[in-house]
């Protein structure tokens, strides 16, 4: 299996991993490792005052992870700078996850923003991967503006409602010359490996494991599904038939009749 | 003096820096930020930016989230 390279670092994994919604850290913690994740999400808060509840960062501090901080509650370009700075202040890292999404409902991300922040940010020396509409002519403008992958929604977030919009992600990791990682909206190991049979480089997942019976285990899963997808992608699968009419895989009986 | 962090009124010694108040919350070494006034301060210049009334500073932390 080919290795991802993202802005020249190279990962054995391409499979991405969020850290919201688990029931605790340790169990967070376990679900990372177990995944092989080598790319992991964080976001930021304000601390509180007279809280000093559980660090998040020492559970997935790890070598071989790269953290991926978030912009997550910014709502324009400006806001998602001023994170961004933040960001890399606390963390040390100039990778990011830009995603301006300022309606809470959908929370869709402002293609218009996110264009015009992967722009500054780049010039700022900031690794942007954006997550952005499944929109192929905004990816390939996000492309132009330095980007180093873009993250095109499946669905919402959170949704676990699979590859919604698969025709454009079609488009889009046909055109890209940057990687596409599939983010938002895979539920299940199923949509993970269905993205990595179109050709995506990566999926991110966050919800779908974090609230699983056993996130552990759900790690695992999507873990393997990544990798047949990518296999299966990388063998080359076979073309699906315009009709039902059957095209025999053994030879037929036919030395009965004879 | 009176600044807010985080929109919480906090009162502190005349002459206070970032620094100062960094030690004061016990902030850690790694995985925090501070802004004053909507600027990031690094923290190589904690000991040197000083506070006055008023100021509001932010102050983020690692959180779970995707």
């Amino acid at each position: 299996m080919k290795k991802l390279i993202i802005a020249g670092k190279e990962f054995n994994s391409r499979l991405f991993l969020g850290t919201g919604k688990f029931n605790s850290n340790p169990l967070m913690e376990a679900s990372i490792l177990a995944s092989g994740t080598e790319m992991v999400t964080v976001a930021m808060k304000r601390i509180e005052l007279d809280n000093k509840d559980d660090d998040m960062l020492r559970h997935i501090v790890h070598p071989h992870i790269q953290l991926l901080p978030n912009t997550s509650g910014v709502r324009d370009a400006e806001e998602a700078v001023f994170a961004a700075q933040m960001a890399r202040e606390a963390f040390g890292t100039n990778w990011l996850k830009l995603e301006i999404h300022p309606d809470p409902r959908y929370l869709l991300p402002d293609s218009t923003e996110t264009l015009k922040a992967t722009e500054q940010l780049v010039k700022l020396g900031f690794t942007v991967l954006p997550y952005c509409q499944a929109d192929p002519t905004l990816c390939k403008h996000l492309e132009e503006a330095g980007a180093a992958t873009v993250m095109p929604l499946g669905a919402p977030i959170g949704t676990n409602k699979g590859l919604q919009t698969r025709d454009f992600l079609r488009i889009i990791i046909e055109q890209s010359n940057i990687p596409v990682v599939v983010d938002a909206g895979i539920g299940a190991p199923s949509h993970a490996a269905e993205a990595m049979e179109m050709g995506a480089d990566a999926c991110l997942v966050n919800t779908a494991i974090a609230v699983a019976g056993d996130p552990v285990e759900m790690a695992v899963a999507f873990k393997e599904a990544v990798i047949a997808g990518r296999r299966a992608f990388e063998a080359g699968l076979g073309t699906q038939a315009q009709s039902l009419i059957a095209s025999a895989s053994s030879p037929l009986t036919s030395f009965l009749n004879d | 003096m009176n600044v807010t962090v985080n929109n919480q009124q906090t009162t502190l010694p005349e002459g206070s820096t970032v620094a100062a108040l960094a030690a004061r919350l016990e902030l850690p070494e790694k995985g925090v930020a501070i802004a004053v006034n909507n600027r990031m301060v690094p923290r190589t210049q904690w000991d040197t930016h000083p506070l006055t009334e008023g100021d509001s500073l932010v102050i983020i932390k690692a959180a779970c989230g995707g």
